[in-house]
C-alpha cells in the first residue's frame, strides 16, 4: 500500500512539475518563435503567392478579430494595380498535427491567387510533398470563392496526393476554412484597405 | 575521485563511443548526418538532454519508486527534449526545420534512456553529469565525423554552422550524391565502423 501511494505521489509530482516548467518555457519563447515563423515560413510563402507585389505585405500586415482569435492579414498590391490579401489558416487532422496554409485571395473578383503550405509536421517524402512540391496546392490557383474545395473522394474538386490522403484532406480543410473566413471578414478588410 | 570522474568522462569519447563502439542510437545517426552542421546540431541537442536528464535522474534516484522508474525517466527526458525543441524553434529555426521530426525523437533515443537506467540511477550527480557530457560529446563528434564524410563525398562541401560551407571543392568536383542518400548513410557508417574496429583490435 505504501509503495502504491509513493508511486502515485512521485509520478504526479514529477509530471506536474514538468508541465509547469514546459508552460514557462513555452511562454518565454512564444514571441521569438512567432518572429521566426513569420521570417522563415510566412514571408517565403507570401513571396511565392504574390511574386509581383509592389508593396511589402509583411510590413503592412494588420490583425482582424474573427470570433475569439485574431487573424493576421497580409495586404498586397499586384503589378496590375489590383489588390489582394493573404492570411493563414490551420487545417485540422494532419498526420503530425495541424497543417498551416497561406491563402492569397484577390479582392476584386474573390478568386484565390495561390495557396502555399507553411508550418507542418508531416512525413518527409509523403505528406511533406504538400509543401516541397507545389503541384498539389497549385490546384487552388484561380478557383472562385464558391468552389467546393474538398477532395474528390469527399465530393469536392481537388485531387489528393497519392499516398498522402490524410495530409491532402487537412490542406483542403484549411482552404475551406479560408473561404469561410474570407466571406465573414471581407467587409472588415475593405474598411481597412480603402 | 578526480580520477574516476575523468574516467567516466573519457569513456564516452572512445571506449563507449555511442554509435561506433556500442552501435546505439542509429536512427538519428543515419538520418540527419547529411551535413556536418546537421550532425553537430543533433549532437548538441542530444548532449543537452543527456546531461540534464542524467542530473535529474541521479538527484531523484532515491525517491523514484523502482516499479515506475522507466515512466519517471521518460517524463524527465521528454521534458528536456521539449525544452530543446522550443529553444531551437526560437533561436535556430532553419536548423530546426532541417532536423524536423528527429528532435522530438530524441525522447526514444536509447542512448539517453540507457544512460539514465544503467548509470545515472546508480551514481551521484557529479558522476552522472560527467558521464552525460562524455557520452554526449562522443555522440556529437561521431555525428560530425560521419556528416563530414558524407557531405564531403556527396556534395563536395563542409558546412560547420549557419548554412554557408567553410570549405568547397572546385566546380569540376563530381559529387557522389549516393552518399547523401539514405543507403549512403549505411555504407559510410559501415566503413567507419570497420576502420574503428581495425584500430581498436590492435
Amino acid at each position: 500500500m505504501r509503495e502504491m501511494i509513493s508511486m502515485i505521489v512521485v509520478l504526479t509530482a514529477l509530471t506536474g512539475i514538468a508541465g509547469g516548467l514546459l508552460a514557462a518555457v513555452k511562454t518565454g519563447t512564444e514571441v521569438k518563435i512567432e518572429e521566426q515563423v513569420l521570417k522563415f515560413q510566412k514571408a517565403p510563402a507570401i513571396e511565392e503567392i504574390f511574386p509581383g507585389a509592389t508593396n511589402d505585405p509583411i510590413m503592412e500586415r494588420f490583425n482582424l478579430q474573427a470570433g475569439d482569435s485574431a487573424v493576421q492579414i497580409f495586404p498586397a498590391k499586384m503589378a496590375d494595380g489590383s489588390r489582394a490579401i493573404a492570411f493563414e489558416t490551420k487545417g485540422k487532422g494532419g498526420y503530425g498535427g495541424d497543417v498551416g496554409l497561406m491563402v492569397g485571395i484577390k479582392l476584386d473578383n474573390d478568386q484565390i491567387v495561390a495557396a502555399r503550405v507553411t508550418t507542418h509536421a508531416e512525413t518527409p517524402g509523403l505528406g511533406a510533398r504538400a509543401k516541397d512540391d507545389p503541384t498539389f496546392v497549385s490546384q487552388f490557383t484561380d478557383k472562385p470563392l464558391d468552389t467546393n474545395l474538398a477532395l474528390k473522394s469527399d465530393n469536392g474538386s481537388i485531387d489528393a496526393m497519392s499516398g498522402a490522403t490524410i495530409t491532402s484532406r487537412a490542406v483542403t480543410l484549411a482552404a475551406i476554412q479560408a473561404q469561410n473566413l474570407y466571406k465573414n471578414l471581407k467587409p472588415e478588410i475593405l474598411k481597412q484597405m480603402p | 575521485m578526480a580520477q574516476s570522474l575523468a574516467k567516466e568522462f573519457t569513456k564516452g569519447l572512445w571506449a563507449e563511443l555511442p554509435p561506433f563502439r556500442l552501435v546505439l542510437g542509429l536512427c538519428p545517426v543515419l538520418a540527419v548526418t547529411k551535413t556536418v552542421e546537421n550532425g553537430i546540431g543533433m549532437g548538441v541537442a542530444t548532449t543537452f538532454v543527456l546531461v540534464f536528464s542524467n542530473l535529474l535522474v541521479s538527484l531523484l534516484r532515491n525517491i523514484i519508486p523502482p516499479k515506475v522508474r522507466i515512466a519517471c525517466y521518460i517524463v524527465i527526458i521528454a521534458t528536456f527534449v521539449t525544452i530543446v525543441e522550443l529553444v531551437m524553434q526560437a533561436y535556430t529555426y532553419p536548423l530546426f526545420l532541417k532536423l524536423g521530426i528527429f528532435i522530438p525523437l530524441i525522447v526514444v533515443n536509447c542512448i539517453v534512456l540507457g544512460r539514465a537506467e544503467a548509470f545515472a540511477s546508480k551514481n551521484n550527480p557529479v558522476m552522472a553529469i560527467a558521464d552525460g557530457l562524455g557520452i554526449g560529446i562522443g555522440f556529437t563528434l561521431s555525428l560530425a565525423a560521419l556528416g563530414a564524410v558524407r557531405e564531403f563525398l556527396g556534395a563536395g562541401t563542409i558546412t560547420i554552422w549557419g548554412g554557408n560551407p567553410v570549405f568547397a571543392m572546385p566546380e569540376s568536383f563530381q559529387a557522389f550524391s549516393f552518399m547523401v542518400e539514405a543507403p549512403g548513410a549505411f555504407v559510410a557508417l559501415g566503413l567507419m565502423l570497420a576502420c574503428m574496429n581495425l584500430i581498436g583490435s590492435k
